[in-house]
């Protein structure tokens, strides 16, 4: 039984996507999430379908949209880096790694999710995850959390064989369903896949077609 | 926003000439376009608060349009815009959405810095 549960990743909705369903799980047996949120999505291209909002609107509508996402999921604790979207790679390390570290250390959480650096797609992804994992390593032994380690590149079972963490979400997919929407800027141009069954159709090869179902982890092993 | 009406677009780039001026210029096919086969590449590029001069500043086409500002050691560019908003700042929004609403292209100006 966990404890606590800290998330880490950089954008608003990627907390409901990956793993919406696991987070929705851990509060509804009554463990406290937090989700640390890198940056505001300031440079997404999603504005609504049709689109309701534009590049300046867009980090407060997604910062909006994240309050009711967390509620749906029963995220009680939210800290904002207050990073800007695309850019974390290109910020110090270190810095960063500081930050984590001293979250780390005031969170104490016995569980993290975040990006398998290297194997998660977007720069940002890869970016905060891979100063979370270094974060964490800075930990002791004893004070070391398990690392659950998001990753969803083409080739990332290839690269890293196959995920042995695999959730079951079916019985709070109406929750991560809720997140989802919550995130309407994001969501409304693949919601319509929902419509027809794609969701949850299991011959789909669609990208969401198990997003509702299940969601895979692998536990970061520290060399 | 709305669809771009030009003469309302011309004339709110004829407000911002020879002074100093806030540039947000970017283009971006997404960042997981290779990844959802999209595209075979991930192309992006954003400017943020470049300030800029311009003398000579035009909105042309028939839609989609293009927007050229020429400053005094060059141009800045941008096609494909589809949309416009003048906000309350005093601000001109463009932007290129593409069937699905995404963006896809924005060129925006403003008198003072755009918040990061």
């Amino acid at each position: 039984m966990e404890q606590h549960v800290l998330v880490v990743f950089p954008h608003p909705d990627d907390e409901t996507f990956g793993c919406g369903g696991t987070i929705a799980q851990f509060t509804k047996s009554g463990v406290p999430v937090t989700y640390v949120c890198g940056t505001m999505g300031q440079m997404g291209r999603n504005m609504g379908r049709p689109f309701f909002a534009n590049r300046e609107s867009l980090p407060s509508i997604r910062e909006a949209e994240l309050e009711k996402a967390c509620q749906a999921i029963g995220i009680q604790h939210l800290i904002k880096l207050g990073l800007r979207d695309k850019t974390i790679e290109f910020e110090d390390p270190e810095q960063l790694t500081d930050r984590i570290e001293q979250i780390l250390k005031e969170v104490r959480p016995s569980l993290v999710i975040t990006h398998y650096p290297g194997h998660a797609v977007h720069p940002d992804h890869n970016a905060l995850g891979d100063v979370t994992i270094r974060a964490v390593s800075r930990l002791s032994l004893q004070e070391r959390p398990i690392v659950y380690a998001h990753a969803f590149a083409r080739d990332c079972q290839d690269m890293l064989g196959a995920p042995d963490i695999i959730n079951d979400i079916s019985a709070v997919s109406e929750m991560k369903l809720a997140a989802i929407r919550a995130h309407r800027s994001q969501s409304q141009v693949i919601l319509p896949r929902l419509g027809n069954g794609q969701f949850k159709n299991p011959s789909s090869k669609n990208s969401y077609s198990h997003m509702l179902e299940r969601e895979s982890f692998w536990t970061y092993r520290f060399s | 926003m709305d669809p771009i009406n030009k003469s309302i677009v011309q004339s709110a780039l004829n407000g911002f000439l020879n002074r100093d001026v806030y540039l947000h210029l970017e283009t971006t096919n997404g960042a997981y376009a290779v990844h959802r086969k999209e595209s075979n590449m991930t192309v992006g590029a954003y400017i943020r608060n470049g300030r800029i001069c311009f003398g000579r500043g035009i909105i042309t086409g028939d839609g989609p349009y293009r927007v050229g500002l020429k400053i005094e050691l060059g141009w800045v560019y941008a096609e494909g815009l589809t949309d416009f908003e003048t906000d309350q700042e005093g601000r001109l929004l463009l932007a290129g959405h593409d069937q699905d609403g995404r963006l896809a292209v924005a060129l925006e100006l403003s008198l003072s810095p755009f918040e990061l």
